[in-house]
C-alpha cells in the first residue's frame, strides 16, 4: 500500500509537471499568436490564452483590451507599456521583467476589433468567476452571458458546482442556459435551454432569445429539429414579454408611489396649515429646505463626535429637522401672519418674501453650493425582487416613512385634544371660538406643527435630491397642485392627491417624457379644478364661503 | 357724480375730466418724459450733466414695459380681487411673439446663414418652418398675435375657471400652475421656440438696427406711449359703471352675484383686456432687452409683479406704474452693488408691504394729505376716498 501511494503520488507530480510545461508552452507560443496579422487568428490566440488558465493571462487580456499591449519593433517581443513622457515604460508581457523606457514609434501597439472586445471581456468575466469576491463572480456570469464564448462553458459549469451565494448561483445558470443555446450540442439541449430561460425573464434574456428567434427565421429549409426550437423560442418569448409588461407595471407603481410619497411629505404640512388657516405658506417649500439642512448638520455632528454611529444619524435627524423646522413655523407665525388674519392673499405675498429671505439666508451661511448628505448603510442597495425587477432601499424607506408619518398625524387629529380642536376650527372657526377654543394658539400650533412636518419631509428629501438651498423650490408647486386637488378637508385628500399625482406621472412619462408628462398632469389639475373647485375631498357646509 | 358725468359728455371727454388729480400728474409727466428724454439724448452734449445716455433709455424703456405689466395686475388685483400669479406668461407670449417677428428679420444674417430658418432650428436640423412660424415675418401679423395669443389664452382659461367661481387663493394657485406648465413647456427644444436659450440675436425692427440709439429712443417713446394708452384705458374701464361692478365683486362677490349681475363675464372681460397689456408690455420689452427665454415664465418673475403693484398701492393704477420703476430702479442698483443684498431686501419688502403698507406708497400716502387736510380745515374727519381694500 505504502509503495503503492507512494508512486501514485510521483505519477500525479509527473502528470502536473507535464501539464504545467505544456501549459505554459502553449500559453507562450498562443501570446506569439498574437502577432498574428489577422484577426481571425488573433482571436484564435486569445482563446488558446484564456483556455490555459494561466496566471499571466488575466494581465495579459486586460492590457490588450485596455490598448496597452504593444509589440517592440526591433525584436518582436510582446511588451506592456504604461505611457510616459515622450513615450512608454515598457515590461515584458511574459516575464513581467522592466525593460525601461521607449520612444513612441519604437513599438507598434497590437490591435483589436470590437469582435474581440466582447470577446476578451467574456473571457476575463470566465477568469474571475472564482474569485472570493460573489460581486465580481457576479460580474464575470453577467460579462460572460453578454459575450458568450464557446469555451467557457466547461469553466461555467465548474463554478456552478461549486458556487453557494444563491445570486451568482441564478446568474451563471442564466449564463450556462444562455452559453447551451448558442453553441448547443443538440436540439434537446436547446430546446432545454429554451425552456430554462423563459422562467428568467429580463430584459437581456428576452434581447437573446430574440436574435436566436432571427437566426432560426433566416435559415431557408429549417429541418424539423429547428422548427420546433423556433416555435419554442416565440413562444417564450411571448410568455416573456407578458412576464416583462406585468414587472413594468409593477416597477411604475413602485415608482409613482414613491413619488406620491415624497409629494405626500412635501405636501401634507401644507394641507394642514392651508385646512385650518386658509392660508397658502409660500414659505412652505423653505421648511422643508430647513429639515434637510437639519439633516446635514446632524450628519456633520455625528462625523465629528461619534463617527461609527452614523448609520443612526438620520434617525436622530428626524426629531430634530420637526423641532427646528416647527420652532420656525411658530415663529413666523407669531410674527407675521398673526397680523394678516382674514387677508390670504396678501399672508401668501408675505411668505414669499420670507421664502426669498430664508434661502437667501441658508445661501449666505452655508454658501450655493450643494451639500452632502450619505446614506446610511441600511438604505443603500436595491432589493432584487426577481429579475428585471429592482427595488432601491431609499425609495422603499420613503414609502414606508410617508406611511408612518400619515398615521402618527391622523393619530394626532383624531385621538389628541389638539386635534379636536384643530377640527373645531377647521370646520368653523367663530363657532370653536365661541366655544372657548383658543383659536391663535391652535393656529400657532398648526403651523409649528405643519412646518415640523415639512421639516421631517426635508429629512427623506435628503436621501433623494441634492441639499441646496433650492430644494424647497423644486417641491412647492407640486404640493400645491396636491392639496388644490385632494381639497382640504382631510388627509385622505392629500393621500388620494399624491399618490394619483405620483402613479399618473410614472405611468405618462414613458410615452411622453418627464416634462411633458408634468405639463400634462399640470394641465389636467387645472382643469379639474373647474369640475371641482374645492378639490376632491372638499369640505361641505359653511367653511366652504368664505 | 362721476356717472352722470359720463352720461353727459362723450366718452373720450369725460375719461379725460374724470381722471381723479394723480391720474392728470402722471400722464403729464408722461408726456414731459416722452418729449424730454429725446431731446436730452440728441442736442444736449454728453459732456452735460443733463445729458440723458442711451443706456439709461434703454434701461427706463425696460422699466415702463414692467410698468405696463404692473398695470394690467392692478387692473384685476386692485379693481377686481383676482391675484393672478401668472401674469409673467402673458407677457411672455406677447415676448415670444415680437420675438419671432425679429427672428424673422434676421433672415440670412444667422450663423448658419439660413435664409428661411432661424439659427436654433437649423441647430437642431430641421427642414422647414413649423407651421405656427408662418406669418410672423410681416410686422401687422406679429402685432395681431402679441395681443390674440395673451388674449385668447386669458380668455380660454378665465371662462373656464370663472365660471366654475374658482376664486381667491385657488385662483392664484392655478394661474401659477398655468405658468409653470409653459415654463416647463417652452424649455423643450421640440417646441420650436429656442428652447432653454430661447429667441435671441436680434438684428433690426421694420428696417431700423436695434443697436442704434434712435431705435432705442423710438422704443422709449413706444413705450410711454403705449404704458399712457394702457392707463387711460385702464382708467376707463375703472371709471366706467363697468368698473363700478368690478369693485362690487372685489368687496362682495356674492353679493354682487345675487344682484343680477353676471359675476363671470365682467371678470372675464378685464381679465382678457389685462391679459392683452401684459402681451403688449412683453412686445416692447423684448427689442429693447434684446432675448426672450422661458425664464420670464417662472413663477417667481409674476409674484414680483404682484409686489411691484402692492409697493406702490393696488388699486390706484399710477401707484402700480410708480412701484414697477420704484423696485427695478433698486433692483438694479443693489443687485449692481451688494448683489448678496437684494434678495434679504425683495423679501422684507414683500413682509413690510403686507405687514405695514397694505395700502402702498399712494394708498397711504392719500390717507396722510387727507388727514392733514382735515386738520388744516378743522372740519369733521370724512370718509377715506379711497375704495376699502377688503379681500373675498
Amino acid at each position: 500500500m505504502r509503495i503503492e501511494f507512494k508512486t501514485l503520488l510521483a505519477g500525479l507530480l509527473l502528470v502536473f509537471a507535464i501539464q504545467f510545461s505544456a501549459q505554459a508552452q502553449s500559453f507562450d507560443s498562443a501570446a506569439e499568436g498574437l502577432l498574428a496579422k489577422s484577426y481571425k487568428d488573433k482571436i484564435q490566440a486569445v482563446e488558446i490564452i484564456a483556455a490555459t488558465g494561466d496566471a499571466r493571462s488575466a494581465p495579459l487580456l486586460e492590457a490588450l483590451l485596455a490598448g496597452d499591449l504593444f509589440t517592440r519593433k526591433s525584436d518582436k517581443l510582446l511588451v506592456i507599456g504604461n505611457k510616459a513622457s515622450g513615450g512608454y515604460d515598457i515590461v515584458n508581457a511574459l516575464t513581467g521583467e522592466a525593460l525601461g523606457s521607449v520612444k513612441k514609434r519604437e513599438v507598434r501597439k497590437i490591435r483589436i476589433n470590437n469582435k474581440m472586445r466582447g470577446l476578451i471581456k467574456g473571457l476575463l468575466g470566465g477568469l474571475t468567476l472564482l474569485n472570493d469576491d460573489p460581486n465580481l463572480r457576479l460580474k464575470a456570469a453577467d460579462a460572460v452571458f453578454k459575450s458568450r464564448p464557446a469555451e467557457m462553458r466547461t469553466p461555467i459549469e465548474q463554478a456552478l458546482a461549486t458556487e453557494t451565494d444563491p445570486t451568482v448561483t441564478k446568474a451563471l445558470e442564466r449564463t450556462l442556459a444562455a452559453l447551451k443555446l448558442t453553441h448547443a450540442q443538440s436540439s434537446e439541449e436547446q430546446l432545454a435551454a429554451v425552456e430554462m430561460l423563459e422562467g428568467m425573464a429580463d430584459p437581456q434574456v428576452k434581447s437573446l432569445l430574440s436574435a436566436e428567434g432571427r437566426k432560426l427565421q433566416a435559415i431557408k429549409d429549417p429541418t424539423d429539429a429547428e422548427l420546433q426550437l423556433a416555435l419554442a423560442v416565440d413562444a417564450a418569448l411571448a410568455k416573456i414579454d407578458e412576464k416583462l409588461a406585468f414587472l413594468n407595471i409593477i416597477e411604475n407603481i413602485f415608482q409613482g408611489v414613491s413619488l406620491g410619497s415624497v409629494l405626500l411629505l412635501a405636501a401634507i404640512g401644507l394641507a394642514i396649515t392651508f385646512g385650518v388657516m386658509g392660508v397658502i405658506n409660500m414659505a412652505h417649500g423653505e421648511m422643508v429646505m430647513i429639515g434637510a439642512y437639519t439633516t446635514y448638520m446632524v450628519q456633520q455632528l455625528f462625523l465629528n463626535f461619534a463617527p461609527d454611529m452614523m448609520n443612526f444619524s438620520l434617525l436622530v435627524a428626524i426629531p430634530a429637522a420637526f423641532l427646528v423646522s416647527g420652532a420656525c413655523g411658530i415663529g413666523i407665525e407669531r410674527s407675521i401672519i398673526r397680523f394678516l388674519y382674514g387677508r390670504p392673499l396678501e399672508t401668501l405675498l408675505a411668505t414669499w418674501g420670507l421664502s426669498l429671505i430664508l434661502q437667501q439666508f441658508v445661501r449666505t451661511i452655508f454658501g450655493p453650493t450643494n451639500k452632502e448628505v450619505s446614506s446610511p448603510d441600511w438604505l443603500s442597495g436595491t432589493w432584487e425582487v426577481t429579475g428585471g425587477l429592482a427595488l432601491t432601499y431609499n425609495r422603499i424607506g420613503i414609502i414606508l416613512f410617508a406611511a408612518a408619518v400619515l398615521i402618527l398625524l391622523m393619530l394626532v387629529l383624531r385621538k389628541t385634544a389638539f386635534g379636536l380642536q384643530m377640527r373645531a376650527v377647521t370646520q368653523n372657526r367663530q363657532m370653536a371660538a365661541s366655544m372657548g377654543i383658543r383659536t391663535g394658539w391652535v393656529d400657532a400650533m398648526t403651523f409649528g406643527l405643519g412646518s415640523g412636518v415639512a421639516g421631517m419631509a426635508g429629512v427623506a428629501l435628503s436621501q433623494i435630491d441634492n441639499v441646496s438651498p433650492n430644494l424647497g423650490q423644486a417641491y412647492i408647486i407640486d404640493s400645491f397642485m396636491v392639496v388644490v386637488f385632494g381639497g382640504v378637508g382631510n388627509l385622505w385628500g392629500t393621500l388620494v392627491g399624491a399618490l394619483s399625482l405620483g402613479i399618473t406621472n410614472k405611468f405618462l412619462e414613458p410615452y411622453t417624457g418627464a416634462v411633458l408628462a408634468k405639463i400634462l398632469v399640470l394641465v389636467v389639475i387645472i382643469l379639474f379644478i373647474q369640475k371641482r373647485p374645492r378639490g376632491l375631498f372638499a369640505l361641505k357646509g359653511r367653511a366652504v364661503e368664505n | 357724480m362721476d356717472l352722470m358725468k359720463n352720461t353727459q359728455q362723450g366718452p373720450f371727454l369725460s375719461l379725460m375730466t374724470g381722471l381723479p388729480g394723480g391720474g392728470k400728474t402722471f400722464l403729464g409727466i408722461l408726456l414731459a418724459a416722452a418729449l424730454l428724454v429725446p431731446v436730452l439724448n440728441i442736442f444736449v452734449p454728453e459732456s452735460s450733466s443733463l445729458h440723458v445716455p442711451t443706456y439709461l433709455v434703454s434701461l427706463f424703456g425696460k422699466y415702463l414695459c414692467f410698468a405696463l405689466l404692473a398695470l394690467s395686475v392692478d387692473l384685476i388685483w386692485g379693481y377686481c380681487g383676482i391675484l393672478s400669479l401668472g401674469h409673467g406668461a402673458f407677457f411672455a407670449l406677447g415676448g415670444y411673439a415680437m420675438g419671432m417677428y425679429l427672428m424673422r428679420q434676421i433672415g440670412d444674417r444667422g450663423v448658419y446663414g439660413n435664409p428661411e430658418l432661424p439659427d436654433f432650428m437649423v441647430f437642431l436640423n430641421w427642414t422647414e418652418l413649423p407651421w405656427y412660424w408662418y406669418g410672423f415675418d410681416m410686422f401687422p401679423f406679429a402685432l395681431l398675435m402679441v395681443v390674440l395669443v395673451p388674449g385668447i389664452l386669458a380668455f380660454v382659461f378665465g371662462w373656464f375657471a370663472f365660471r366654475a367661481r374658482v376664486t381667491g387663493v385657488y385662483l392664484s394657485i392655478i394661474t401659477q400652475a398655468m405658468t409653470y406648465a409653459l415654463l416647463l413647456a417652452f424649455f423643450r427644444n421640440d417646441m420650436g421656440f429656442g428652447g432653454n436659450n430661447g429667441l435671441t440675436d436680434f438684428k433690426d425692427i421694420l428696417g431700423f438696427d436695434l443697436q442704434a440709439d434712435g431705435t432705442r429712443l423710438g422704443l422709449f417713446v413706444a413705450s410711454i406711449l403705449a404704458l399712457a394708452l394702457g392707463y387711460l384705458i385702464s382708467s376707463f374701464i375703472t371709471q366706467s359703471k363697468l368698473g363700478r361692478v368690478l369693485i362690487a365683486i372685489r368687496d362682495a362677490e356674492s353679493r354682487t352675484r345675487f344682484s343680477g349681475y353676471r359675476v363671470e363675464y365682467y371678470k372675464l372681460f378685464v381679465f382678457v383686456v389685462s391679459a392683452v397689456l401684459a402681451g403688449i408690455a412683453g412686445a416692447l420689452y423684448v427689442p429693447q432687452v434684446g432675448i426672450i427665454n422661458p425664464s420670464e415664465f417662472s413663477p417667481a418673475n409674476s409674484i414680483e409683479v404682484v409686489i411691484w403693484v402692492a409697493v406702490g398701492g393696488r388699486g390706484t393704477l399710477w401707484g402700480a406704474v410708480l412701484g414697477a420703476v420704484l423696485v427695478n430702479w433698486g433692483k438694479s442698483y443693489f443687485t449692481g452693488a451688494f448683489p448678496d443684498a437684494w434678495l434679504y431686501l425683495l423679501g422684507g419688502l414683500f413682509v413690510f408691504t403686507t405687514l405695514f403698507l397694505p395700502k402702498g406708497i399712494v394708498g397711504t400716502s392719500g390717507i396722510w394729505i387727507e388727514k392733514f387736510k382735515n386738520l388744516r380745515q378743522s372740519d369733521p374727519p370724512l370718509a377715506p376716498r379711497s375704495p376699502v381694500v377688503k379681500e373675498d
